[in-house]
């Protein structure tokens, strides 16, 4: 059972400004069935540039009627250039806060409020920006880059709470990774500059490069590894422990640790078991 | 009414007479049945009887019969030992619409490297066996089945598909955490060669579970420690649990009948109540071989966990498919797998009976509900949508 806020529940129970606005000044959809949860905004606004009513519409779980619900009793009354401001947290934290996993029903507040604004300054339509990273939820690059400045968010699955990205099929999560990585300045490893290496170079790299990144991961599982010899470009190997048993070792050997000394030694190495 | 406890796939109930056969070994029968003194005898020769009793509910021997801790472990169990029995093999059959329990697992297995197929259903859940028969190979390891869905209570035809897989001699495994003690199962005439069971799903308390392993079959144990269970699965057991999952047995196999007239009735009138009811509603699964205790209803154009919360209000307990219930983000992937469209799997309910049902509590239900989906779709942009399409369709 989640855990919502006694102010989660009660908006949910009792949601404020249900409805539609016939002839609203702006008009704001977010979401669709197929994501689990959609928001219809509407908003009126004054002669004096305040928002004099709002009404929503919205398909999904309790935190998205809630925040629903928050986001319409927020801006009543706020000028257009007060409500821009609204954050997604301002809404999580009107409701006493939301579960990490439902902050995306938050988010989709912010982005309805957005779109309602811009539809009454008769803004076209804005165009998708930046280019689909999540296909399952349709979600950019840009969004998810913003997502994670303006919420200082550090995990893929961060990402996915707040804005649903890399939640359906997960492909995208290298790439969210990497946009991740991009906003903290942790770029990836420059690739290594191509030298011919010596061979006392290449067998010490190859030993340094078992010892640091391939004997600790398969150890985790029980295995080990040794290095018999280096013959040219043929690196022999033995595996040991849980790996000399293991069925899948033909695997591990040439799906993992020839692709690991392949890209930390060089790409010519061919992997074999002594 | 306090609470209407309407979701016993999820977990039932202890039922008064199984806490009280073990409580006695919760307080003064404690002594671990390998020692070697007659206070420890006694606590043996009732493991002794438990194992009796499920062994009989199922038609099987007591040999063939090993206490575990979970359903999840007796699953995980029979295909590791599988696996382990077939080095040679990297093939694993199952379906798209097993419990986490085995889909996780043979998922993992696969991006450790080996091949799995998920057999497909079709829209109403049923198994396509032919996909199933054509997908087996002699790298087959292990086909791994459940008997009867958990979210739509839809059997799958155990006996011809062991029958099958055997015959190619390919081992046999059924998740049958759903099936045992709602729908008779006798293991003397279904090809099985294992087989889970979990204790809190039949008015046992959580934390025991059963794998029936047929005589003859290739074993290698997944808790290896001590020579409980013949060396089969290590740790001390769990006495009083496995003590209450005995009795729990006895008492299924007396109350099989009921299960199958009486609450089956329970539930065709509550599913008829609740379609009459509410428009723009539907039964997913295959309603002529069901589970006689489960019914998963599709409500259109709402979300699950909203009707959830305000069923809670009245004190229904059912579960959903929705994504929104499960933390993740996608709908059920037993729904998904029949294809069922996102307009309904969003808002698809669950409601799982029990002996312990009343019409009354049915009633109270199909009272509760329609206001709540009516209060909801009023809240929803899609509904009126939904409404004037299908006008428009005619």
């Amino acid at each position: 059972m989640w855990e919502y806020t006694d102010k989660v529940k009660e908006h949910f129970l009792n949601p404020r400004n249900v409805g539609v606005i016939e002839d609203a000044d702006g008009v704001g959809e977010v979401g669709s069935l197929s994501c689990g949860d959609a928001l219809t905004l509407y908003i009126k606004v004054g002669d004096d540039g305040r928002i004099t009513d709002a009404k929503f519409q919205t398909f999904g779980c309790a935190s998205a009627i809630a925040s629903s619900s928050a986001l319409t009793e927020m801006i009543k009354g706020m000028t257009l250039e007060e409500a821009e401001k609204i954050t997604n947290d301002d809404i999580a934290g009107y409701l006493g806060g939301l579960p990490k996993e439902k902050m995306h029903c938050s988010v989709m507040g912010r982005e309805a409020l957005e779109k309602a604004i811009a539809a009454y300054r008769g803004e076209a339509e804005k165009q998708i920006e930046g280019n689909i990273v999540c296909e399952c939820f349709g979600v950019t690059d840009i969004q998810i880059e913003r997502t994670v400045r303006e919420n200082k968010l550090s995990t893929i699955e961060d990402v996915t709470d707040y804005i649903k990205a890399g939640g359906g099929c997960q492909k995208c999560h290298e790439q969210i990774q990497q946009i991740i990585d991009g906003v903290y300045g942790r770029e990836a490893p420059a690739p290594k500059k191509e030298k011919k290496l010596t061979n006392i170079q290449k067998i010490k790299l190859i030993e340094e490069t078992l010892d640091r990144e391939i004997k600790p991961s398969l150890k985790q599982d029980g295995g080990d590894i040794e290095l018999v010899d280096v013959d040219g470009n043929t690196v022999l190997v033995r595996l040991c422990g849980a790996c000399a048993t293991c069925q899948i070792s033909q695997v591990t050997l040439k799906d993992y640790v020839e692709k690991k000394l392949r890209e930390l030694v060089t790409p010519e190495l061919v992997v074999e078991e002594a | 009414m306090d609470r209407v406890y309407v979701d016993n796939n999820a977990t039932t109930r202890v039922a008064p007479e199984v806490l009280d056969e073990m409580l006695p070994y919760l307080k003064d029968l404690y002594a671990n049945p390998s020692s070697m003194y007659s206070f420890a005898g006694e606590v043996a020769e009732k493991l002794k009887e438990a194992r009796a009793r499920v062994a009989d509910l199922l038609g099987a021997d007591t040999e063939e019969i090993v206490f575990t801790s979970c359903g999840s472990e007796s699953d995980s169990t029979a295909i590791w030992a599988a696996v382990n029995a077939n080095p040679d093999k990297h093939h694993i059959v199952t379906t798209r619409v097993e419990h986490p329990a085995v889909k996780n697992l043979c998922e993992h297995l696969a991006r450790k490297g080996w091949r799995v197929t998920f057999v497909p259903v079709d829209g109403k859940g049923r198994l396509d066996t032919d996909y199933l028969y054509r997908s087996l190979t002699p790298d087959t390891a292990i086909v791994s089945v459940m008997w009867a869905n958990n979210e739509t209570g839809v059997i799958f035809p155990i006996e011809e598909i062991g029958n099958e897989v055997r015959e190619r001699g390919i081992m046999f495994h059924t998740d049958a955490v759903q099936a045992v003690g709602k729908i008779p199962i006798d293991l003397r005439h279904a090809p099985v060669d294992m087989l889970s069971l979990s204790g809190h799903k039949l008015h046992a308390p959580k934390g025991v579970g059963v794998l029936y392993i047929r005589k003859g079959t290739k074993f290698s144990p997944f808790l290896i420690g001590g020579h409980q269970e013949h060396g089969r699965r290590g740790g001390t057991e769990n006495v009083a649990s496995i003590v209450a999952l005995g009795k729990a047995c006895e008492l299924a196999r007396q109350h099989m009948d009921a299960e199958n007239t009486r609450v089956k009735k329970l539930r065709d009138r509550l599913e008829a109540g609740l379609l009459a009811a509410i428009p723009a509603s539907a039964v997913n699964g295959d309603i002529d071989n069901r589970l006689p205790n489960t019914c998963n209803i599709g409500f259109e154009s709402v979300e699950g966990e909203a009707i959830l919360l305000l069923m809670d209000q009245h004190g229904i307990c059912a579960s959903s498919g929705s994504a929104c219930t499960s933390g993740s983000l996608e709908p059920s992937h037993v729904l998904r797998a029949m294809g069922v469209p996102f307009t309904s799997a969003h808002g698809s309910v669950r409601f799982s009976l029990s002996i312990y049902n009343t019409e009354e509590e049915i009633d109270y239900i199909v009272e509760k509900l329609p206001p709540i989906i009516e209060r909801l779709r009023n809240l929803s942009p899609f509904w009126k949508e939904n409404q004037a399409a299908k006008a428009a369709a005619g």
